[in-house]
Protein backbone atom coordinates (compact mmCIF):
# COMPACT_ATOMS: atom_id res chain seq x y z
CA UNK A 1 0.00 0.00 0.00
CA UNK A 2 1.35 3.49 -0.92
CA UNK A 3 2.63 5.93 1.83
CA UNK A 4 -0.18 8.32 0.06
CA UNK A 5 -2.95 6.08 1.11
CA UNK A 6 -1.81 5.83 4.38
CA UNK A 7 -1.83 9.14 4.91
CA UNK A 8 -5.22 9.50 3.33
CA UNK A 9 -6.39 8.04 6.18
CA UNK A 10 -6.88 11.15 8.62
CA UNK A 11 -6.58 14.75 6.37
CA UNK A 12 -3.70 16.32 4.91
CA UNK A 13 -2.50 19.25 7.48
CA UNK A 14 -1.90 22.83 6.80
CA UNK A 15 0.45 23.18 9.40
CA UNK A 16 2.02 21.36 12.14
CA UNK A 17 4.34 18.18 12.44
CA UNK A 18 4.04 14.25 10.93
CA UNK A 19 5.66 11.65 12.47
CA UNK A 20 6.14 8.65 10.73
CA UNK A 21 7.51 5.43 11.39
CA UNK A 22 6.82 4.73 14.67
CA UNK A 23 6.93 1.28 15.43
CA UNK A 24 3.03 -0.32 15.64
CA UNK A 25 1.83 0.44 19.04
CA UNK A 26 4.41 3.10 20.05
CA UNK A 27 2.47 6.12 18.92
CA UNK A 28 0.89 6.29 22.31
CA UNK A 29 3.93 6.05 24.59
CA UNK A 30 5.32 8.65 21.59
CA UNK A 31 2.50 11.12 22.26
CA UNK A 32 3.19 10.56 26.44
CA UNK A 33 7.07 10.97 25.56
CA UNK A 34 6.44 14.38 24.13
CA UNK A 35 3.99 15.39 26.86
CA UNK A 36 1.23 15.83 24.40
CA UNK A 37 -1.03 12.80 25.81
CA UNK A 38 -2.48 15.19 28.20
CA UNK A 39 -1.39 18.88 28.39
CA UNK A 40 -1.83 19.63 24.36
CA UNK A 41 -4.55 21.76 23.04
CA UNK A 42 -3.47 21.38 19.50
CA UNK A 43 -5.62 19.53 17.58
CA UNK A 44 -3.54 15.62 17.58
CA UNK A 45 -4.66 12.53 14.48
CA UNK A 46 -3.01 9.24 15.14
CA UNK A 47 -3.19 5.98 12.48
CA UNK A 48 -2.31 2.63 14.29
CA UNK A 49 -1.03 -0.50 12.70
CA UNK A 50 -1.12 1.19 8.72
CA UNK A 51 0.65 -0.64 6.53
CA UNK A 52 4.28 -0.24 5.54
CA UNK A 53 6.71 -1.72 3.31
CA UNK A 54 9.90 -0.89 5.37
CA UNK A 55 8.07 -2.01 8.50
CA UNK A 56 5.66 -4.06 8.03
CA UNK A 57 2.99 -2.14 9.91
CA UNK A 58 3.66 1.15 12.06
CA UNK A 59 1.97 4.25 13.42
CA UNK A 60 1.85 7.77 12.10
CA UNK A 61 0.99 10.73 14.02
CA UNK A 62 0.13 14.44 13.03
CA UNK A 63 0.05 17.48 15.14
CA UNK A 64 -1.29 20.42 14.05
CA UNK A 65 -0.48 23.91 14.90
CA UNK A 66 3.09 23.00 16.26
CA UNK A 67 6.27 22.48 15.03
CA UNK A 68 8.78 19.54 17.09
CA UNK A 69 11.53 20.96 17.75
CA UNK A 70 14.92 18.58 17.35
CA UNK A 71 15.43 18.25 21.39
CA UNK A 72 11.68 16.63 21.23
CA UNK A 73 12.63 14.74 18.21
CA UNK A 74 15.37 13.35 19.97
CA UNK A 75 13.05 12.39 23.03
CA UNK A 76 11.55 9.54 20.73
CA UNK A 77 15.20 7.66 20.65
CA UNK A 78 14.03 5.20 23.29
CA UNK A 79 10.85 3.98 21.44
CA UNK A 80 10.84 5.24 17.89
CA UNK A 81 14.46 5.46 17.17
CA UNK A 82 13.60 4.70 12.96
CA UNK A 83 10.69 7.92 13.53
CA UNK A 84 11.02 10.62 10.41
CA UNK A 85 9.64 14.02 11.09
CA UNK A 86 8.70 15.60 8.17
CA UNK A 87 7.26 20.17 9.17
CA UNK A 88 4.43 21.04 7.63
CA UNK A 89 3.78 24.51 6.38
CA UNK A 90 0.91 25.56 3.67
CA UNK A 91 0.24 21.57 3.17
CA UNK A 92 3.82 21.43 1.97
CA UNK A 93 6.90 19.54 3.61
CA UNK A 94 9.22 22.69 4.64
CA UNK A 95 11.80 20.20 6.65
CA UNK A 96 12.74 16.88 7.58
CA UNK A 97 14.37 15.51 10.82
CA UNK A 98 15.64 12.58 11.99
CA UNK A 99 16.40 11.20 15.57
CA UNK A 100 19.78 11.77 16.42
CA UNK A 101 21.18 10.40 19.33
CA UNK A 102 24.13 11.98 20.54
CA UNK A 103 26.30 10.22 23.38
CA UNK A 104 24.23 11.19 25.99
CA UNK A 105 20.44 10.64 26.62
CA UNK A 106 19.74 13.47 29.44
CA UNK A 107 16.40 14.27 31.55
CA UNK A 108 14.18 12.25 29.44
CA UNK A 109 14.00 8.90 31.65
CA UNK A 110 15.06 8.04 35.50
CA UNK A 111 17.74 5.40 35.88
CA UNK A 112 16.22 1.85 36.67
CA UNK A 113 18.47 0.80 39.25
CA UNK A 114 16.44 1.05 42.79
CA UNK A 115 19.41 1.84 44.70
CA UNK A 116 20.76 4.92 42.19
CA UNK A 117 21.33 8.00 43.61
CA UNK A 118 19.34 9.78 41.25
CA UNK A 119 15.77 7.52 42.41
CA UNK A 120 15.89 10.77 45.02
CA UNK A 121 13.48 13.50 43.43
CA UNK A 122 14.47 15.98 45.22
CA UNK A 123 18.29 15.64 44.13
CA UNK A 124 18.62 18.23 41.26
CA UNK A 125 21.61 17.29 39.09
CA UNK A 126 20.31 16.42 35.26
CA UNK A 127 19.12 12.14 34.82
CA UNK A 128 21.76 11.30 32.17
CA UNK A 129 22.27 8.05 30.43
CA UNK A 130 25.33 7.30 28.63
CA UNK A 131 25.08 5.70 24.80
CA UNK A 132 27.49 2.61 24.88
CA UNK A 133 25.59 0.96 21.41
CA UNK A 134 23.37 2.30 19.16
CA UNK A 135 21.50 -0.67 16.88
CA UNK A 136 20.38 -1.74 19.13
CA UNK A 137 20.56 0.89 21.88
CA UNK A 138 22.49 -0.07 24.76
CA UNK A 139 22.60 2.81 27.23
CA UNK A 140 23.99 2.76 31.30
CA UNK A 141 23.67 5.40 33.62
CA UNK A 142 26.00 7.74 33.94
CA UNK A 143 26.10 7.52 37.89
CA UNK A 144 25.89 4.22 38.96
CA UNK A 145 27.03 2.44 35.80
CA UNK A 146 24.04 0.21 35.49
CA UNK A 147 23.17 -1.12 32.11
CA UNK A 148 19.40 -0.21 31.63
CA UNK A 149 16.79 -2.31 30.32
CA UNK A 150 14.67 -0.06 27.89
CA UNK A 151 11.05 -2.02 28.92
CA UNK A 152 11.46 -0.67 31.82
CA UNK A 153 13.35 2.45 31.42
CA UNK A 154 10.06 3.36 29.16
CA UNK A 155 8.21 3.52 32.87
CA UNK A 156 10.53 5.82 34.05
CA UNK A 157 9.84 8.56 31.75
CA UNK A 158 10.21 12.02 33.14
CA UNK B 1 39.29 19.09 39.18
CA UNK B 2 38.77 15.15 38.33
CA UNK B 3 39.03 12.91 41.55
CA UNK B 4 38.72 9.12 41.55
CA UNK B 5 35.32 7.70 41.39
CA UNK B 6 36.15 4.38 39.32
CA UNK B 7 39.54 3.36 38.40
CA UNK B 8 38.77 4.28 35.02
CA UNK B 9 39.98 7.76 36.01
CA UNK B 10 43.35 6.15 36.28
CA UNK B 11 45.88 4.76 33.62
CA UNK B 12 48.04 2.06 34.47
CA UNK B 13 51.15 4.23 33.64
CA UNK B 14 49.26 6.42 36.36
CA UNK B 15 48.44 3.65 38.66
CA UNK B 16 52.09 2.59 38.73
CA UNK B 17 53.14 6.12 39.40
CA UNK B 18 50.78 6.53 42.15
CA UNK B 19 52.00 2.84 43.87
CA UNK B 20 56.03 4.28 43.35
CA UNK B 21 55.08 7.61 45.33
CA UNK B 22 53.33 5.21 47.75
CA UNK B 23 56.01 3.34 48.19
CA UNK B 24 58.40 6.23 48.99
CA UNK B 25 55.64 7.33 51.34
CA UNK B 26 56.27 4.29 53.40
CA UNK B 27 58.44 5.95 55.76
CA UNK B 28 55.94 8.54 56.40
CA UNK B 29 53.53 6.58 56.87
CA UNK B 30 55.18 4.65 59.56
CA UNK B 31 55.34 7.64 61.39
CA UNK B 32 59.65 8.05 61.05
CA UNK B 33 60.09 11.04 58.86
CA UNK B 34 57.90 13.68 58.66
CA UNK B 35 56.98 15.60 55.71
CA UNK B 36 54.21 18.31 55.21
CA UNK B 37 53.41 18.03 52.25
CA UNK B 38 49.52 18.60 52.55
CA UNK B 39 50.00 21.52 55.36
CA UNK B 40 47.22 24.35 54.58
CA UNK B 41 45.32 21.87 53.16
CA UNK B 42 41.47 20.80 54.07
CA UNK B 43 39.87 16.62 53.56
CA UNK B 44 36.51 16.93 53.84
CA UNK B 45 35.12 13.33 55.06
CA UNK B 46 32.17 12.16 54.61
CA UNK B 47 31.15 9.35 55.52
CA UNK B 48 27.46 8.19 55.29
CA UNK B 49 27.43 5.25 56.11
CA UNK B 50 30.33 2.96 58.91
CA UNK B 51 33.54 2.75 58.06
CA UNK B 52 36.62 2.45 60.10
CA UNK B 53 39.40 1.34 58.22
CA UNK B 54 38.42 3.66 54.88
CA UNK B 55 37.54 6.98 57.35
CA UNK B 56 40.28 6.56 59.89
CA UNK B 57 43.09 5.82 57.56
CA UNK B 58 42.12 9.21 55.41
CA UNK B 59 42.36 10.84 58.07
CA UNK B 60 45.79 9.10 59.41
CA UNK B 61 47.11 9.80 55.91
CA UNK B 62 46.05 13.38 55.81
CA UNK B 63 47.78 14.15 58.91
CA UNK B 64 50.99 12.32 58.44
CA UNK B 65 51.33 14.63 56.06
CA UNK B 66 50.33 17.95 57.46
CA UNK B 67 47.11 18.14 56.39
CA UNK B 68 44.07 18.66 58.18
CA UNK B 69 40.43 17.06 58.59
CA UNK B 70 37.18 17.76 58.59
CA UNK B 71 34.26 15.29 59.37
CA UNK B 72 30.31 15.05 58.81
CA UNK B 73 30.46 12.89 61.62
CA UNK B 74 26.86 11.00 62.75
CA UNK B 75 24.35 10.90 59.87
CA UNK B 76 22.12 10.83 62.65
CA UNK B 77 23.02 14.32 63.87
CA UNK B 78 23.91 15.53 60.83
CA UNK B 79 22.17 17.97 58.09
CA UNK B 80 21.23 15.17 55.97
CA UNK B 81 18.53 13.61 58.62
CA UNK B 82 16.85 16.79 58.04
CA UNK B 83 16.33 15.99 54.37
CA UNK B 84 18.90 17.64 52.72
CA UNK B 85 20.21 16.55 49.46
CA UNK B 86 23.73 15.37 48.28
CA UNK B 87 23.89 17.99 46.28
CA UNK B 88 23.31 20.46 49.08
CA UNK B 89 25.87 18.52 51.33
CA UNK B 90 28.31 18.60 48.51
CA UNK B 91 28.25 22.34 48.02
CA UNK B 92 28.49 23.12 51.39
CA UNK B 93 31.51 20.77 52.07
CA UNK B 94 33.19 21.78 48.81
CA UNK B 95 33.62 25.10 49.71
CA UNK B 96 34.99 24.36 53.55
CA UNK B 97 37.49 21.63 51.95
CA UNK B 98 40.20 21.18 49.19
CA UNK B 99 39.75 17.17 48.72
CA UNK B 100 36.31 15.28 49.59
CA UNK B 101 36.50 11.77 50.52
CA UNK B 102 33.09 10.25 50.56
CA UNK B 103 31.17 7.01 51.27
CA UNK B 104 27.58 6.58 50.39
CA UNK B 105 25.11 3.58 50.64
CA UNK B 106 23.51 4.67 46.93
CA UNK B 107 25.07 3.76 43.84
CA UNK B 108 26.43 6.66 41.68
CA UNK B 109 26.80 8.94 44.74
CA UNK B 110 30.00 9.35 43.91
CA UNK B 111 30.14 10.36 40.40
CA UNK B 112 27.26 12.65 41.32
CA UNK B 113 29.35 14.50 44.09
CA UNK B 114 31.80 14.67 41.38
CA UNK B 115 29.67 16.11 39.40
CA UNK B 116 28.62 18.81 41.51
CA UNK B 117 31.96 20.02 43.49
CA UNK B 118 34.52 22.01 42.49
CA UNK B 119 37.31 19.46 44.44
CA UNK B 120 38.44 16.23 43.97
CA UNK B 121 36.28 13.64 45.21
CA UNK B 122 37.56 10.40 46.18
CA UNK B 123 35.12 7.61 46.16
CA UNK B 124 35.34 5.40 49.51
CA UNK B 125 32.30 2.95 48.56
CA UNK B 126 29.53 4.07 46.88
CA UNK B 127 25.77 0.96 47.55
CA UNK B 128 27.56 -1.58 45.59
CA UNK B 129 29.97 0.18 42.93
CA UNK B 130 33.16 1.06 43.63
CA UNK B 131 35.67 1.29 45.88
CA UNK B 132 38.58 2.81 43.69
CA UNK B 133 40.86 3.94 46.69
CA UNK B 134 40.43 0.21 48.40
CA UNK B 135 42.15 -0.80 44.63
CA UNK B 136 44.94 0.72 45.10
CA UNK B 137 45.86 0.01 48.35
CA UNK B 138 45.22 -3.90 47.21
CA UNK B 139 47.46 -3.20 44.11
CA UNK B 140 49.75 -1.93 46.42
CA UNK B 141 49.88 -5.00 48.47
CA UNK B 142 49.86 -7.42 45.79
CA UNK B 143 53.28 -5.24 44.21
CA UNK B 144 54.70 -5.69 47.94
CA UNK B 145 54.42 -9.42 47.82
CA UNK B 146 54.97 -10.11 44.05
CA UNK B 147 57.51 -7.39 42.76
CA UNK B 148 54.86 -6.83 39.52
CA UNK B 149 50.86 -6.46 39.02
CA UNK B 150 51.20 -8.33 35.81
CA UNK B 151 50.16 -11.85 35.11
CA UNK B 152 49.42 -13.06 37.97
CA UNK B 153 47.12 -16.04 38.89
CA UNK B 154 44.07 -14.07 41.75
CA UNK B 155 41.17 -16.57 43.12
CA UNK B 156 38.56 -13.74 44.12
CA UNK B 157 36.22 -15.50 47.16
CA UNK B 158 33.16 -14.97 48.84
CA UNK B 159 30.50 -12.00 48.24
CA UNK B 160 31.56 -11.27 44.85
CA UNK B 161 28.39 -9.60 44.00
CA UNK B 162 27.85 -7.35 46.67
CA UNK B 163 31.57 -6.72 47.59
CA UNK B 164 32.09 -3.17 46.26
CA UNK B 165 36.19 -4.07 47.02
CA UNK B 166 35.85 -7.08 44.05
CA UNK B 167 34.16 -5.05 41.69
CA UNK B 168 36.88 -2.55 41.41
CA UNK B 169 40.01 -4.55 41.85
CA UNK B 170 39.18 -7.13 39.46
CA UNK B 171 39.01 -4.39 36.94
CA UNK B 172 42.16 -2.98 37.95
CA UNK B 173 43.63 -6.44 37.92
CA UNK B 174 42.44 -7.35 34.01
CA UNK B 175 44.17 -4.31 33.26
CA UNK B 176 47.32 -5.54 34.13
CA UNK B 177 46.48 -8.50 31.82
CA UNK B 178 46.15 -11.31 35.82
CA UNK B 179 44.34 -14.19 35.41
CA UNK B 180 40.97 -14.19 37.71
CA UNK B 181 39.01 -17.29 39.84
CA UNK B 182 36.01 -15.77 40.80
CA UNK B 183 34.82 -18.53 43.70
CA UNK B 184 31.13 -17.93 45.33
CA UNK B 185 27.92 -19.32 45.78
CA UNK B 186 25.26 -19.34 43.39
CA UNK B 187 23.74 -16.33 45.16
CA UNK B 188 26.81 -13.83 45.43
CA UNK B 189 28.32 -14.52 41.43
CA UNK B 190 29.84 -11.41 40.43
CA UNK B 191 27.42 -9.55 38.80
CA UNK B 192 26.76 -10.45 34.92
CA UNK B 193 27.60 -7.04 33.33
CA UNK B 194 30.80 -7.03 35.44
CA UNK B 195 31.70 -10.50 33.79
CA UNK B 196 30.84 -9.51 30.45
CA UNK B 197 32.77 -6.06 30.87
CA UNK B 198 36.07 -7.61 31.89
CA UNK B 199 35.86 -10.33 29.11
CA UNK B 200 35.13 -7.43 26.81
CA UNK B 201 38.69 -5.98 27.98
CA UNK B 202 40.61 -9.61 27.38
CA UNK B 203 40.11 -10.80 30.68
CA UNK B 204 40.71 -14.50 31.16
CA UNK B 205 38.07 -15.26 34.04
CA UNK B 206 36.68 -18.90 35.22
CA UNK B 207 33.80 -18.83 37.42
CA UNK B 208 33.93 -21.49 40.18
CA UNK B 209 31.47 -22.46 43.19
CA UNK B 210 34.67 -24.23 44.53
CA UNK B 211 37.27 -22.11 46.13
CA UNK B 212 40.07 -25.38 47.04
CA UNK B 213 40.65 -26.55 43.41
CA UNK B 214 42.70 -23.74 42.26
CA UNK B 215 44.35 -22.60 45.55
CA UNK B 216 47.64 -24.72 44.71
CA UNK B 217 48.01 -22.52 41.33
CA UNK B 218 47.05 -19.29 42.66
CA UNK B 219 49.55 -16.31 43.35
CA UNK B 220 47.08 -14.01 45.28
CA UNK B 221 44.18 -14.94 47.55
CA UNK B 222 41.53 -12.51 47.47
CA UNK B 223 38.57 -13.42 50.32
CA UNK B 224 35.78 -11.65 51.06
CA UNK B 225 32.72 -11.84 54.19
CA UNK B 226 29.80 -13.16 53.03
CA UNK B 227 27.14 -11.58 54.81
CA UNK B 228 24.39 -13.62 56.83
CA UNK B 229 21.70 -11.16 55.70
CA UNK B 230 22.02 -11.80 52.23
CA UNK B 231 20.67 -15.03 52.59
CA UNK B 232 17.04 -16.27 53.34
CA UNK B 233 17.72 -18.38 56.58
CA UNK B 234 20.27 -19.06 58.86
CA UNK B 235 20.74 -22.59 57.48
CA UNK B 236 21.30 -21.69 54.19
CA UNK B 237 23.84 -19.23 54.96
CA UNK B 238 26.17 -21.14 57.44
CA UNK B 239 26.14 -24.54 54.26
CA UNK B 240 27.26 -21.70 51.91
CA UNK B 241 29.77 -19.88 54.05
CA UNK B 242 31.39 -22.86 55.31
CA UNK B 243 32.54 -23.44 52.07
CA UNK B 244 34.83 -20.27 51.34
CA UNK B 245 36.29 -20.53 54.99
CA UNK B 246 40.40 -20.88 54.88
CA UNK B 247 42.01 -22.50 57.66
CA UNK B 248 45.70 -22.92 57.95
CA UNK B 249 45.32 -26.85 57.01
CA UNK B 250 44.12 -25.71 53.77
CA UNK B 251 47.38 -24.03 52.54
CA UNK B 252 49.76 -26.80 52.16
CA UNK B 253 50.67 -27.26 48.46
CA UNK B 254 50.29 -23.77 47.78
CA UNK B 255 52.84 -21.60 46.36
CA UNK B 256 55.35 -20.65 48.20
CA UNK B 257 54.54 -16.27 47.81
CA UNK B 258 51.05 -17.14 47.99
CA UNK B 259 49.54 -13.79 49.47
CA UNK B 260 46.06 -13.93 51.80
CA UNK B 261 44.47 -10.50 51.42
CA UNK B 262 41.03 -9.37 52.78
CA UNK B 263 39.43 -5.93 53.01
CA UNK B 264 38.38 -6.71 56.46
CA UNK B 265 36.36 -6.44 58.95
CA UNK B 266 36.97 -10.91 58.43
CA UNK B 267 33.95 -12.71 59.65
CA UNK B 268 34.48 -16.78 60.06
CA UNK B 269 35.84 -16.48 56.66
CA UNK B 270 39.88 -16.71 57.67
CA UNK B 271 40.56 -18.86 60.39
CA UNK B 272 43.13 -17.02 62.83
CA UNK B 273 45.39 -20.01 62.38
CA UNK B 274 46.34 -18.42 59.23
CA UNK B 275 47.08 -15.15 60.57
CA UNK B 276 50.85 -16.76 61.52
CA UNK B 277 51.45 -18.19 57.92
CA UNK B 278 53.33 -16.21 55.51
CA UNK B 279 50.53 -16.30 53.23
CA UNK B 280 48.64 -14.08 55.55
CA UNK B 281 48.62 -10.17 54.50
CA UNK B 282 45.52 -9.11 55.55
CA UNK B 283 46.90 -6.59 58.44
CA UNK B 284 49.89 -4.85 56.26
CA UNK B 285 46.79 -4.34 53.42
CA UNK B 286 44.96 -2.61 56.44
CA UNK B 287 47.83 -0.39 57.41
CA UNK B 288 49.18 -0.17 53.53
CA UNK B 289 45.40 1.91 53.38
CA UNK B 290 47.28 4.69 55.04
CA UNK B 291 49.92 4.73 52.35
CA UNK B 292 48.32 4.63 49.33
CA UNK B 293 45.70 7.56 50.37
CA UNK B 294 48.66 9.69 50.94
CA UNK B 295 50.14 9.07 47.75
CA UNK B 296 46.25 9.56 46.25
CA UNK B 297 45.36 12.60 48.44
CA UNK B 298 48.76 14.49 46.63
CA UNK B 299 48.35 13.05 42.91
CA UNK B 300 45.08 14.63 43.32
CA UNK B 301 45.70 18.03 45.22
CA UNK B 302 48.29 18.64 42.55
CA UNK B 303 51.09 17.99 45.10
CA UNK B 304 54.18 16.63 43.82
CA UNK B 305 56.00 13.37 46.02
CA UNK B 306 59.59 14.25 46.38
CA UNK B 307 61.36 11.52 44.33
CA UNK B 308 64.00 11.44 47.25
CA UNK B 309 61.94 11.85 50.43
CA UNK B 310 64.52 11.49 53.62
CA UNK B 311 66.68 15.07 53.67
CA UNK B 312 63.07 16.91 52.82
CA UNK B 313 61.55 16.22 56.15
CA UNK B 314 64.18 15.32 58.42
CA UNK B 315 63.77 12.14 60.38
CA UNK B 316 61.55 12.19 64.00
Amino acid sequence: MSQEHNMRRVTAIRNGTVIDHIPSGQAMRVLEMLNMNKTTSVPVSMVMNVPSKKMGTKDIIKVEDRELTQDELNRLALVAPEAHVAIIRAYSVAEKMTIQIGEEVTNVVRCTFSNCITTNPREPLAHRLRVMGREPLVLRCHYCGRPQDLEKLIGNLL
Amino acid sequence: MAGLITMDDLSNDEIQSILEDAERLLPVAEGKIYLPLLQGKILGNLFFEPSTRTRMSFETAMKRLGGDVVNLGDVKTSSVVKGETLFDTIQMVDGYTDIIAMRHPRQGAAQYAQDAARVPILNGGDGAGHHPTQTMLDLFTIKQAHGRLDGLKVILAGDLRYGRTVHSLSHALTRFGCELIFASPKLLRMPAEIVEDLTAHGANVVETEDLFSSLEEADVVYMTRIQKERFADEDEYTKVAGAYKLHASNLEGTKEDMIIMHPLPRVDEIHPSVDKTRHARYFEQAFNGVVARMALLCRLLGVKVPEDISPAGGEL
